[in-house]
């Protein structure tokens, strides 16, 4: 009981000398002491984006002279779930998460609503039900990503007479950017009341490498004669399913018309290429915009429940001129 | 040779039900091959193709699984051995070069051998548990392919020889499935037609009592660690030329978990000991198959973790010779009890 005992004390007062040492190198850090602590758990490096994305709020922590905690999660939920409580019993001043999948936060968040600590959501969201849990959520409208995409197959098949074929390569089950540009993406085909099928509609996982193998499989079962559409959630396993249609002796961008979502450099290469038809761009540099929320948030200023980033949509006219501005 | 048979019975029977499933849905084009730009393709053979690098981990864990250990760092090993050579490949003026190409090649696989060797080496010399052992290499891998390739994902040109590895063919079979063969072939032989197998078998049997018996059980410990590194290097080395890329966070995710359920489902037990190189290429089968088939009958995606499951799951409990007992005991006119015993005297 007393050993217990002691090392309870112990421990507790390792963690006060942890949070003390943290604060105090803080202060001496930036002089001023106005620099806040915070801390970042990021999906991981998955694709160039997210590595762009990770750049961009690294660089403007940097900048605005606060020390940003950054933890790659490598794509697992229970990586970031410890990493916010690591960054709890630190006490930070804010936590920034870009949560891997929509579902599964309701604890965690709950810990850090019982600290005090505000959660900042970057890039993606969680399900409705956490709402209160955090103050706001900046990053791209995967939705309106998907009306985008969804706008322009309106548009680009309104006379297609036998009906649109679809395929289509959906993100990591569950996550929100998967959920969002699929359901945008047939709310505008629904609302504009084009004749279309879904062929088939698979998770890829958001890489060229299961991308490509999604693709084969595709291509083996359904063929693509007729397929009139591939709407891919993401650059990575587009690129992989153009490699697919290639190995099939089939010419991708023409044979069949293809969407992309993001606007990496690789992507734009392959518009230029004339493989892909249309790209929605989802902007990974927001770097300085999300420093001014989280200081907005800290400072205890009124936010938005969500911001969205700035982002613009490319056809085959525009893949030349915008190629070289692509920051990742 | 019969008790083999009866080992492989099983799974051989869940691949053909999941074969005739397929069919059933898509036609006989599943399993026919037809030849496509001088290529053979079809549903069947890009499996079997898209399979070749979890085939070549499982053949390595199928050894280093009979000396009763086990390897979680293959995936980590597969991403560092795409990561050297296509970084090394990007970095150069000509990514054409065959000079280039073969020494990028080589130097993967020379550095995950080693990286395999030093695996075997903390199991067998420094006693580490082989799970402990390998699970370092499995967390710091990635990190340390992620340091090779500058944590982006380098692109080899479409046109470099070097994708060909993994999108080339030798007489129309796809050189994946050739190299995976071909390795299945050259171990099944290096373990049946010499002592190696017996050896191997006896280290996982009994290590110390190998010892005492004159075989070096530490040598033949590091060295089977070594093949499966090696083996799992070019299984990445096939991934990377598939996609002319190597991405050090996706690369051959998980696929550890796959190769150890690979060489569950091919009826080698995790106790070391007895093991089954053709019952593992049957089980890398049922897996790439069952990929497939969701797609195929239309399942969606939230499905492909608990399909995976629940065949796994079936074909585990067909490999138990109790379950079978206990399910087949209404069935028999006569006592239940000889069943398994028999089984038991067959092992």
């Amino acid at each position: 009981m007393f050993k217990k005992a002691l090392a309870g004390i112990g421990a507790g007062a390792l963690l006060f000398g942890l949070t003390a040492c943290g604060g105090g190198g803080d202060d001496s850090g930036d002089g001023g002491g106005d620099g806040l602590v915070i801390g970042f758990a990021q999906v991981g490096a998955e694709s160039a984006w997210r590595t762009a994305n990770s750049a961009s709020i690294q660089a403007a922590a940097e900048a605005a002279g606060h020390e940003l905690k950054f933890v790659d999660a490598q794509q697992e939920q229970e990586k970031q779930i410890a990493a916010v409580r690591d960054f709890i019993t630190q006490q930070v001043d804010a936590i920034v998460l870009a949560p891997v999948v929509e579902t599964g936060w309701t604890d965690v968040l709950q810990e850090a609503a019982d600290a005090e600590i505000p959660v900042i959501l970057a890039d993606r969201g969680v399900e409705a039900a956490d709402e209160d849990l955090y103050v706001t959520r900046l990053g791209s409208d995967f939705a309106e990503e998907g009306r985008k995409a969804g706008a322009w197959a309106a548009e680009t098949f309104a006379d297609d007479a036998d009906g649109t074929k679809i395929l289509e390569l959906q993100g990591t089950t569950g996550s929100a950017p998967a959920n969002d540009r699929k359901s945008g993406f047939f709310e505008v085909l629904d609302a504009e009341g084009l004749n279309y099928e879904i062929v088939d509609s698979q998770s890829g996982n958001f890489t060229a490498e299961e991308g490509k193998a999604v693709m084969e499989t595709f291509i083996t079962t359904h063929g693509l004669d007729g397929i009139d559409l591939l709407y891919a959630h993401n650059d990575e396993m587009g690129l992989g399913a153009i490699q697919a249609i290639e190995e099939a002796g089939k010419v991708p961008g023409q044979d069949i018309q293809i969407i992309i979502v993001d606007g990496s450099k690789a992507g734009f290469q392959a518009g230029v290429d004339g493989k892909v038809n249309y790209i929605v761009e989802c902007n990974p540099a927001f770097g300085d915009q999300l420093m001014d929320v989280v200081e907005s948030v800290v400072n205890g200023d009124e936010v938005e429940k969500f911001t969205p980033v700035e982002e613009g949509v490319f056809d085959a006219t525009q893949f030349e001129a915008e190629l070289p501005n692509r920051q990742f | 040779m019969s008790s083999y048979a009866k080992r492989l019975m099983w799974p051989v029977l869940v691949l053909v039900a999941l074969i005739v499933i397929n069919v059933s849905v898509t036609g006989f084009d599943f399993i026919v091959p037809h030849v496509n730009d001088g290529r053979l393709s079809g549903a069947f053979v890009n499996i079997l193709r898209r399979s070749a690098p979890l085939l070549l981990i499982a053949l390595g864990m199928t050894l280093v699984i009979a000396t009763k250990g086990i390897d979680l760092s293959v995936g980590a090993v597969y991403a560092i051995g795409a990561a050297i050579a296509c970084q090394m490949i990007i970095d150069a003026p000509d990514q054409s070069a065959a000079g280039l190409i073969f020494s990028a090649i080589a130097l993967a696989l020379v550095v995950t051998a080693v990286i395999g060797a030093w695996n075997g080496t903390m199991v067998a010399y420094f006693g580490i548990q082989p799970i402990v052992a390998t699970l370092i290499l499995m967390i710091a891998g990635r990190g340390i392919a992620q340091l090779v390739t500058g944590g982006q994902i380098p692109k080899v040109e479409d046109s470099s020889p070097f994708t060909q590895l993994g999108r080339g063919e030798l007489f129309t079979v796809p050189l994946p499935i050739v190299i995976a063969v071909l390795m299945l072939v050259a171990l099944a032989l290096l373990t049946r037609r010499t002592a190696l197998g017996m050896l191997l078998e006896s280290v996982g049997g009994n290590p110390e009592a190998s010892r005492l018996a004159g075989i070096r059980a530490k040598g033949i410990t590091v060295l089977v660690y070594l093949v499966c590194g090696l083996c799992a290097g070019l299984a990445g080395l096939i991934g990377a030329a598939n996609l002319g890329s190597a991405d050090a966070n996706n690369g051959g995710l998980w696929i550890e978990l796959d190769a150890i359920l690979a060489v569950v489902i091919g009826g080698t037990a995790l106790l070391g000991g007895r093991f089954y190189l053709l019952g593992t290429a049957i089980g890398v089968v049922i897996i790439g198959t069952l990929e497939d088939t969701i797609i195929n009958v239309g399942l969606s995606s939230q499905w492909q973790f608990t399909a995976k499951a629940i065949v796994v799951f079936v074909v585990a409990l067909l490999q138990s010779p109790e379950f079978r007992g206990w399910i087949l005991k209404p069935f028999k006119r006569r006592p239940a009890a000889p069943a398994p015993a028999k089984e038991v005297a067959a092992k």
